[in-house]
């Protein structure tokens, strides 16, 4: 599925990860757990092939097509989604019109036909119950005037849409108060596809409470210290990264 | 239709990156000597036989064009223009009265194929008639007789000239005078053809009334003389379109379009100018200096404007409304895109006389480009208005760093009662929003016509549906690679 090996990113100009290597396989659950400034959300978007991640060795491969060429829409083609920590407020875009040129656009990548407007609204209004989620999400313009809670549901119910073959959720929990944290992970729980991979990106370990992982990792300075299973979120969680934080320095 | 459904089906397509409508059809042209003199405005008279009293008009405007200085007072450049460089009358040569659309020039049907609006199809189009524009002489006019039964006269105007003189006599110049400005008063020296709509009392429109407009032969320059009355209680809704094709000389294009409603009346009219804008090194483009100005003469009387603008080299064009009769209003919803080295001056004019009188101003004006934008507005209130109101909100938004956008809002209060509010906003395409697009797999280009789709949103909604569609798809092919 995902392959990550000696992965080199700078942001303008400083190293920021330094030899990160994961394999996430099909149908599984990891979990990068680090402090902050540890490189967490720069895996995320080094992953999604924004602007000014560069980087300067390693590969990355998802179902074993290298990613590092292609543009950040092509990677979505490819599978590849970000549930983003801070969701994009797209003033006057109907979240309807959005949704759909998305699916669309996916479609078409991978040369599947293209689903006109009747059955995508179809399509919505059922994702959207089994999330619950008001009708009215559809009209709203895009994550504008959206609360925390709600931004966060909405990167979910494209995450279902757009059925990628790996979600990358970025500090999912950041902004949530306990219950919407519940809703939202229940959300990402029940949506999950067949063969569908998560990696869930955060710093605490409340998340991994819901998104059950297989595999945690704790990234520190730009690498990925130490792995296991669920037990060392557990662990994180009562000691604190600080021992990690030394044996890296 | 309910939003999300009509929205999700409106959505934009993002097709070609060169200029879709660039070509030229090749239709022997029955044309004027090139140059403009006296003669030449009695030769097109002539050509339209026109009634006396129409060619002294004509002849005073001429004259005083003479005695005219270019207006020089709007942020646009441009050289000189070689008034004699040009001709002022060509006419397909099919003729000036097609008994059905069989009768068109097949080249012109062709043409309007390339455009997508093949006239078979229009006529079938849920309540569209077309009035269609070829070069100065109308060629086709569909839907007149369901027209005729509700009483409204919709026909070129040279027609109205022949059949309706009482009333093109009455109105014709009574909004804007051939005194105007120097390039409405060489329309009214040598316009050629154009719409002509006259609603009775108490109708409302069956349909929306469209005219798509082209210029076709080199080096004509076009002078279009639109004219809608409104009668007392009566409703219309007008749509123009433009579209022309790709050439390198510049073309003059110097419009004027007068509204007048009475009592009671509405008119709405709806554009969506897509004239050659030049190529990319800013070579060639239309010329567009129009004058578009409605009265509201009535009480309670509306008047409402609508455009998107994405053509043209450079535009020169402030619909406005003068609010004469008690509790009119006026509205004015624009969206004006400039891109590559286009430039455009525009913005409206409000001009409160009457009590309790309403104006609502919304400009959106996006630059790329190397381009300079400028929204120019005037809102004025009269001594005599008691309880004037005015809202006027100014969005500008900017792609890239080259570009330029102004906003010049003239504000003239002479009565304490009235109210005016003014909001102005510039913004940028934030990186975010491109990059969120992209991670949902949507390339630069759709994301771009989104966002600045999402910008337009309040002036789109003020678009007929088939008409909106349409201007979501320009506003995409308008700003194609002025990102990345």
């Amino acid at each position: 599925m995902l392959s990550v090996d000696n992965l080199h990113v700078s942001v303008e100009g400083k190293p920021i990860l330094k030899g990160l290597s994961l394999d996430v396989g099909p149908n599984s659950i990891h979990a990068v757990m680090g402090p902050n400034g540890s490189g967490k959300s720069t895996l995320a978007h080094a992953l999604a092939g924004r602007d000014g991640y560069e980087v300067t060795s390693g590969t990355i491969s998802l179902g074993g097509k290298p990613l590092l060429d292609m543009a950040p829409e092509e990677r979505a083609g490819e599978g590849l989604f970000l549930a983003f920590q801070y969701p994009v407020e797209l003033p006057g875009v109907s979240n309807a019109i959005f949704l759909r040129e998305s699916v669309n656009a996916v479609r078409r990548y991978r040369g599947q036909p293209e689903i006109d407007a009747f059955k995508f609204l179809a399509l919505a209004r059922e994702k959207m119950k089994e999330l619950g989620i008001s009708e009215d999400m559809l009209k709203r313009h895009v994550n504008t005037g959206f609360s925390g809670g709600e931004k966060k549901r909405n990167e979910v119910l494209q995450m279902a849409l757009l059925e990628p073959s790996l979600a990358v959720l970025d500090e999912t929990d950041s902004g949530l108060d306990v219950d919407a944290l519940r809703v939202v992970s229940k959300n990402v729980a029940t949506l999950r596809g067949d063969g569908q991979s998560i990696l869930v990106i955060t710093h605490y370990e409340r998340l991994l409470e819901y998104i059950v992982p297989d595999v945690v990792h704790i990234l520190v300075d730009g690498r990925i210290v130490r792995s296991g299973g669920r037990e060392l979120a557990k662990e994180v969680e009562e000691k604190g990264y600080a021992e990690y934080m030394a044996q890296a320095a | 239709m309910s939003e999300p459904d009509t929205n999700v089906m409106a959505e934009a397509d993002v097709v070609s990156s060169q200029y879709k409508y660039g070509f030229i059809s090749d239709v022997a042209a029955d044309t004027a000597p090139k140059g403009l003199s006296e003669d030449i405005v009695r030769f097109i008279s002539a050509k339209k036989n026109e009634p006396a009293w129409l060619l002294e008009w004509r002849l005073k405007a001429y004259r005083h064009w003479l005695t005219m200085p270019e207006p020089e007072w709007a942020a646009i450049s441009y050289p000189p223009i070689d008034y004699q460089d040009a001709f002022y009358y060509s006419a397909p040569k099919s003729g000036n009265k097609p008994e059905s659309l069989d009768d068109i020039d097949p080249e012109v049907r062709r043409t309007y194929e390339k455009l997508g609006i093949p006239l078979h199809e229009q006529e079938m189009l849920a309540g569209v008639a077309v009035d269609a524009v070829f070069d100065s002489v109308s060629v086709a006019t569909t839907f007149k007789k369901k027209l005729a039964q509700y009483g409204v006269i919709f026909c070129p105007i040279s027609e109205a000239v022949q059949q309706h003189p009482e009333l093109v006599k009455k109105y014709l110049g009574s909004v804007v005078p051939y005194t105007d400005n120097k390039h409405a008063t060489l329309n009214s020296a040598v316009f050629t053809d154009g719409s002509f709509v006259y609603v009775p009392p108490g109708v409302r429109c069956p349909m929306e009334l469209s005219t798509y407009f082209r210029i076709n032969a080199a080096n004509t320059g076009q002078f279009e003389r639109t004219l809608i009355i409104a009668d007392r209680g009566s409703y219309v809704s007008y749509l123009e379109g433009c579209t022309a094709p790709m050439r390198d000389e510049n073309q003059l294009h110097a419009a004027v379009v007068e509204l007048i409603t009475l009592d009671d009346a509405e008119i709405k009219y709806s554009t969506v100018q897509n004239w050659y804008p030049g190529d990319e090194q800013g070579r060639g483009g239309i010329y567009n200096f129009v004058t578009k100005r409605g009265a509201c003469r009535g009480r309670n009387s509306k008047i409402s404007w609508t455009q998107v603008e994405t053509g043209s080299a450079i535009t020169w064009k402030y619909p406005s409304c003068i609010l004469q009769g008690d509790n009119s209003v006026g509205e004015f919803y624009s969206v004006a895109i400039t891109n590559n080295f286009q430039q455009a001056d525009t913005g409206t004019k409000m001009i409160h006389l009457g009590r309790n009188t309403r104006s609502r101003i919304i400009s959106k004006g996006i630059s790329a480009g190397n381009s300079v934008q400028t929204y120019r507005g005037l809102v004025r209130v009269a001594p005599k208005a008691e309880g004037a109101r005015n809202y006027t909100q100014c969005d500008s938004l900017l792609i890239g760093s080259k570009c330029r956008a102004n906003t010049v809002p003239y504000i003239e209060s002479r009565n304490r009662t009235a109210l005016l509010e003014h909001e102005a906003t510039t913004s940028k395409i934030s990186e975010d929003q491109i990059y969120y697009c992209r991670q949902r797999g949507l390339s630069t280009e759709t994301a771009v016509s989104l966002v600045v789709n999402g910008f337009c949103r309040e002036v789109m909604q003020q678009l007929p549906m088939e008409f909106a569609v349409e201007a979501q798809k320009l506003v995409g092919i308008s700003l194609e690679g002025s990102v990345g």
